[in-house]
């Protein structure tokens, strides 16, 4: 029987899994896997490695803006294939990365970078690419955009990105609710909601779960209640802390607005290990306004705590070690921010972030 | 006749300044005329340029899926659609790169050809996960889009409660510091627990991340349900001859304050003769030393992972970090991964078991105790697992003899060993 257009079954997925890398890797990567010995930075942005064996391979990492049309996507591979072997990799922080196996092929690489715009830079101690999330552009539950901060603040720090005059490193993260995204930072921007969510009545029923809505929250503010005869939802104003917690579950429960959707700026997060303990950001500034295109008061803010820490900073500290050791007095003083009763935690296990001592800076 | 173009004052300001600009790239493919993708990112430009004047998105949820997996599409549906029709549908399809995050440009364009057919153009490199996000896509097109991505050797990455898709450093492939093979590593699991990604059936999102050391690249205990963190449980290595090149470059007072200082155990001394005496009992392999003498100081030779479970983000009980699960795991032979797997295996099967709907293993962690989440999974306690031992007397010892005897017999066998 001949078969017909709704008799063709949909394909099956091969189920693939993790593509394995060793067919796209740079040959020098691969012949070496396992087996590098040391590492130099001969400027910023360039990587110079050497593996057990003397083979050497030389590494331009560029800046990219993550959300790429196809076009953007194509001149990097033309470069790649011109001026360099035909491969690349990208970091997490959605930098670009071109292998050589030549010293001399390095110098040629990075002026077609550059003739295309790309920074290269992102190296050793210098500010990197800020990671980011969708904002506007993809997500369901945005309080702000995250490419667009991202390319204002990136515009602003780019010699930054370019040079290794930091202290350490530095990871900026930024995160479009509080949720968070985006990850921890050395400077973290994040969403921070300042009203308890608006609720649509006439929607809730139809669209959420009520009962997973209610366990949603961290402070038990929602309860299932009848409005206007209809089941819905009410949220205790007194207890609801504005995390926005109940909105993604519940988009009825409108948690942002034009004004009141605010921007709070964290330091001191850190991912590695070494010397201290990996650590989470903390509060240094709320209340800024969430003003797009260019979010000039977030940038402002953030080149103040940026440029204090690296005036003021020893080497190989981190932000949050800077703070550590000057304590949190002088770095308010030294950002100009000023300290609040917001910075004072009251969430649970809050005790544990007060100090306990008599260690007093002054 | 041309198709007419949404004004975009606000996001035309994102077109200057020196960074490369994702504004310019968008307008690009609006302005692609005869190319299908074209009158949809022109529309997605409109909603967008929306959002910037009214400072609130327009996407919501939905179900979308392909043939055969449940998960890995993000269903985007416009709340504005009247507005700007062509993007009324704009999902995404979350795919797993390969490890590490190295591509071929062959590769790369055969990502873009097929975009180009059916989706919008635009392609994340990539998300926080570690997924290729590619982004903008109706939902006739999700299928066939996936069905040639999938041609070339790409799988659907992870989404909702499912295991997720999973990162690993450069690692072995480009870095000296890189303590197990992290592609077999990542490969391995991810790929022997594919049905939890596509088949979304887990209390709530799972994932795996893969560091070489404890540099951590990859942010793996921040973020990762379950982070794999190379390190090594031998001396680390001292080339004494580079020790003395460094001092002669750096200086004697700057590597004492920069390196010896800031060893957080206190566990260096330089010499008279400027060498480098390293207590290897009292370092935790921070790396910090290693970092700053990269030529003179390298790991050792008995190398492995320490785990850390329960990792997460702000939702609900605020962040956690991971906390050492397995202080020390070997991980060469094949024997070793298998016990990788193993461990990874009992941990999962204890999630999907255990946690409450929408709880992450941190936040289970955090309310059965660590020691009832150690039974379960088939690990035994170890000092290593904490920062120091409980401080309040609330606890019932009835049982400490036993218990005391548990551990010596332990010490004892280990002994023996």
């Amino acid at each position: 029987m001949a078969e017909t257009d709704t008799d063709v079954q949909p394909r099956r997925p091969d189920e693939h899994g993790v593509p394995d890398p060793f067919p796209y890797m740079h040959p020098v990567l691969k012949k070496n896997y396992g087996n590098w010995k040391w590492h130099e930075r001969p400027r910023p942005g360039v990587l110079h490695h050497v593996s057990h064996d003397g083979d050497e391979v030389w590494t331009v990492r560029a800046g990219t803006q993550r959300q790429m049309d196809v076009h953007t996507i194509r001149t990097l591979c033309d470069i790649a294939d011109m001026r360099a072997e035909g491969h690349v990799r990208f970091t997490t922080r959605s930098n670009i990365e071109f292998m050589v196996s030549a010293e001399n092929m390095v110098a040629p690489l990075i002026e077609a970078l550059e003739a295309e715009g790309f920074p290269i830079g992102g190296t050793g101690n210098s500010v990197s690419m800020i990671s980011h999330t969708q904002g506007w552009l993809h997500c369901d539950i945005p309080g702000t955009d995250a490419s667009g901060v991202v390319k204002s603040l990136m515009d602003d720090l780019h010699s930054e990105f370019t040079k290794e005059e930091m202290p350490n490193r530095v990871r900026i993260t930024t995160s479009c609710c509080q949720i968070n995204c985006g990850g921890q930072g050395d400077i973290a921007i994040n969403v921070q909601y300042t009203k308890p969510p608006v609720i649509d009545h006439d929607l809730v029923a139809n669209v959420c779960e009520r009962p997973a809505v209610v366990a949603r929250c961290p402070v038990a503010a929602i309860r299932p209640a009848l409005v206007n005869g209809k089941p819905s939802l009410e949220v205790d104003e007194q207890k609801c802390i504005c995390c926005g917690a109940c909105y993604a579950p519940c988009p009825p429960m409108q948690i942002n607005s034009e004004e009141s959707t605010k921007i709070a700026i964290w330091v001191g997060g850190k991912h590695s290990n070494a010397r201290s303990k990996p650590t989470f950001h903390k509060l240094a500034v709320a209340g800024l306004p969430n003003n797009p295109p260019r979010w000039p008061e977030v940038g402002e803010v953030v080149k103040k705590i940026l440029y204090a820490y690296k005036n003021n900073a020893r080497d190989w500290e981190r932000v949050g070690e800077w703070i550590e050791r000057i304590g949190w007095a002088r770095f308010f003083e030294l950002a100009d921010i000023p300290f609040t009763r917001f910075h004072i935690d009251d969430f649970r296990g809050a005790r544990e972030s007060l100090n306990a001592s008599a260690h007093i800076h002054f | 006749m041309k198709p007419k173009k949404h004004k975009t004052p606000l996001l035309d300001e994102l077109q200057d300044g020196k960074w490369p600009s994702f504004v310019n790239g968008l307008k690009r493919l609006a302005d692609d005329d005869g190319k299908s993708y074209s009158p949809m990112m022109n529309d997605l430009l409109g909603q967008l340029e929306h959002s910037y004047q009214t400072k609130l998105g327009y996407w919501k949820g939905g179900t979308v899926s392909v043939f055969g997996y449940g998960g890995g599409v993000i269903p985007r549906f416009s709340k504005v659609a009247e507005e700007f029709p062509e993007s009324s549908e704009f999902h995404t399809l979350r795919v797993q790169p390969p490890a590490g995050l190295h591509y071929s440009t062959d590769l790369l364009r055969n990502m873009c050809d097929i975009w180009e057919e059916h989706g919008s153009g635009l392609i994340a490199l990539h998300g926080q996960s570690g997924d290729i996000m590619f982004q903008g896509c109706t939902t006739e097109n999700v299928q066939k889009a996936f069905d040639d991505l999938n041609e070339i050797g790409l799988d659907m990455g992870g989404a909702g409660p499912a295991l997720r898709t999973s990162m690993s450093c450069v690692g072995h492939a480009r870095c000296e510091q890189s303590c197990y093979d992290e592609v077999r590593a990542h490969r391995s699991i991810i790929n022997a627990f594919l049905d939890e990604m596509h088949r979304p059936a887990l209390p709530y999102k799972f994932k795996f991340k893969f560091s070489g050391c404890a540099n951590d690249c990859v942010n793996a205990i921040h973020r990762a349900d379950f982070a794999v963190i190379g390190t090594w449980r031998d001396d680390m290595k001292v080339d004494q001859a580079e020790v003395k090149n460094y001092i002669d470059q750096a200086g004697r007072k700057y590597t004492i304050d920069n390196v010896i200082a800031r060893c957080p155990t206190n566990a260096l001394s330089l010499n008279d003769d400027d060498t480098l005496e390293v207590d290897n009992s009292s370092c935790v392999r921070c790396m910090h030393c290693l970092n700053v003498m990269n030529k003179a100081l390298s790991p050792g030779d008995d190398k492995g992972v320490t785990i850390l479970i329960g990792g997460k983000r702000s939702l609900k009980i605020g962040d956690q970090m991971g906390t050492v699960v397995v202080p020390f795991l070997k991980l060469e032979s094949d024997e070793d991964f298998e016990r990788l797997e193993e461990i990874a295996e009992n941990v999962i099967e204890f999630f999907a078991e255990n946690a409450l709907e929408h709880e992450r293993i941190g936040e289970t962690i955090d309310r059965i105790g660590l020691v009832n989440f150690l039974d379960g999974v088939g690990v035994e306690i170890d000092p290593n697992m904490v920062n120091h031992p409980r401080t309040n007397s609330y606890v019932d010892t009835a049982e400490w003899d036993q218990e005391a005897d548990k551990w010596l017999e332990r010490k004892a066998g280990e002994a023996a060993e």
